[in-house]
């Protein structure tokens, strides 16, 4: 049984399959998915797989930011998704609603109608930061199982950036930081 | 009693389950890889599948109540069974045994999966997996024509409805005609490109498995996998040639098989989906002629003969 239980979490962890979900985006994020799967990144490395369907999927990955139209509609999205499930939040939209705050239009950000596990903030996210997070979801996911959603983790703009240490660009988001 | 442990013993250990169910993950894995090559990636890690299909037996299914929700639980278990008894049914081995008519229950047992694919679909009172079930079904009308008749021309000219004594005997070039139109058959019957109509992801989600989560979903992979092993399986059978050492008769009837996964998945990775009236008209326009022709020069052969 333990055994079991640790392959589980292991293929937990080995296979997330998406489904994503466009709550009112301006197409910036949806196309950086689609970017991450490309043979420049290729996240089918970690068993990524883009499913049609949201009852095949493990991770709901959501963009844009929760127009009145797609409210409902997450919500019965994220019903329809089979646990365990965990919830990507894509771009900086569905985390503050980015330069669509307080339009009378939205109802964002996501997490006032679903439990959010991982933000990837950036307008739009590099395809290596979602891939981080979705792999970090995967993680969450697996050593969860069943159980309801805990906080939310965010991944930082700088440590998702293409490369870290001894790089020019890591050394500008540190001072930048600074 | 010898008979029952041996036809026990296909079923169950060679080719049967226990060879097949991990030669279903592993063609699934080379189907994925091979797509992933052609497009200049790297692609999944070899154990995927298998990790795929553990992660599906522990999700957990909708609720469905009443007859609808029987019945979709049914189909895929109906789909994976009659899939595992084709592969059983292959005759690899030398003197494996058999019986006169075995190649009748084999073509029954590879059509119950998309039958089940068929009725799936319309149980899940989904429109998108109504959509799907109605294609699956013209395709299946169109392609199964030219796969019946080429079937028929290989057993006619040898005389014989049984596999192992199709296995056996010495090829002809009539049968190399056959075994061309079946290949052509075996994408259609797989459902990859280009005559992936029935789970067209980007027109009709994923057709009639749409509404499956879990280990049904879970089934209806292994289900394809074990299709996948039995319907390259069945063309291996006929090109092997024969020999007396089992190990030498294994070795070869997976290297052809492998051979054949791995030019279907080049064709669907090289190849775009077809529409609907393109592809009945590729069966029964194209293919079919020759399929005919086939029958029919079998048919002269032996009246001249």
């Amino acid at each position: 049984m333990k055994l079991w239980n640790k392959l589980m979490c292991y293929s937990r962890s080995h296979s997330p399959w998406l489904f994503h979900m466009n709550s009112g985006s301006c197409n910036g994020c949806d196309i950086e998915i689609v970017a991450s799967l490309s043979p420049r990144y290729d996240a089918e490395q970690l068993g990524v797989r883009l499913e049609g369907s949201p009852r095949h999927a493990d991770i709901l990955c959501v963009t844009g930011p929760v127009t009145h139209n797609a409210a409902a509609a997450i919500r019965t999205v994220y019903g329809q998704v089979c646990g365990p499930k965990a919830v990507v939040a894509i771009g900086s939209c569905p985390a503050t609603t980015n330069v669509f705050i307080d339009s009378r239009t939205l109802e964002g950000p996501l997490d006032k109608h679903i439990p959010v596990d991982v933000f990837v903030p950036g307008c739009p996210p590099r395809p290596d930061a979602i891939i981080l997070g979705v792999a970090k979801a995967a993680q969450i996911l697996a050593e969860r199982g069943n159980k309801p959603p805990a906080e939310s983790v965010m991944i930082p703009i700088a440590e998702s950036a293409c490369c870290k240490d001894g790089c020019a660009c890591a050394a500008k988001a540190e001072e930048v930081q600074a | 009693m010898n008979t029952l442990i041996t036809s026990l013993a296909r079923l169950l250990i060679f080719p049967g389950l226990l060879f097949a169910v991990p030669a279903a993950w592993f063609f699934l894995w080379v189907e994925r890889k091979a797509v992933a090559r052609m497009q200049g990636r790297i692609g999944p890690p070899f154990m995927q599948p298998f990790f795929d299909f553990i992660k599906l037996l522990g999700k957990t299914t909708p609720e469905r109540g009443g007859v609808a929700g029987m019945l979709m639980r049914a189909w895929p278990l109906i789909a994976v069974s009659s899939a595992a008894g084709a592969v059983g049914l292959l005759p690899v081995l030398p003197a494996s045994g058999g019986f006169q008519g075995d190649l009748i229950l084999l073509l029954a047992l590879l059509e119950m999966p998309s039958m089940c694919i068929i009725a799936a679909g319309f149980s899940s009172r989904s429109i998108f997996g109504e959509i799907g079930s109605a294609r699956e079904a013209v395709l299946s009308v169109s392609y199964n024509i030219v796969f019946l008749l080429a079937i028929l021309s290989i057993a006619a000219s040898q005389h014989t409805f049984s596999l192992s004594a199709l296995a056996q005997l010495p090829s002809s070039p009539l049968r190399w005609l056959g075994i061309l139109a079946l290949l052509i058959c075996l994408p259609a019957k797989l459902h990859l490109n280009p005559f992936s109509l029935p789970n067209a992801e980007q027109e009709i989600y994923s057709g009639p498995m749409v509404e499956y989560a879990g280990p049904e979903l879970a089934m209806w992979e292994l289900s394809h996998g074990l299709e996948w092993v039995a319907a390259t399986g069945l063309v291996a059978t006929l090109i092997a040639p024969q020999v007396t050492l089992v190990w030498l008769a294994i070795l070869i009837f997976i290297a052809i098989s492998f051979a054949i996964v791995l030019l279907l998945s080049v064709t669907a990775a090289a190849t775009a989906r077809l529409q609907i009236d393109t592809t009945v008209r590729f069966y029964w326009q194209c293919t079919l002629i020759f399929a005919v022709l086939a029958v029919a020069a079998v048919l002269f052969m032996r009246y001249v003969a």
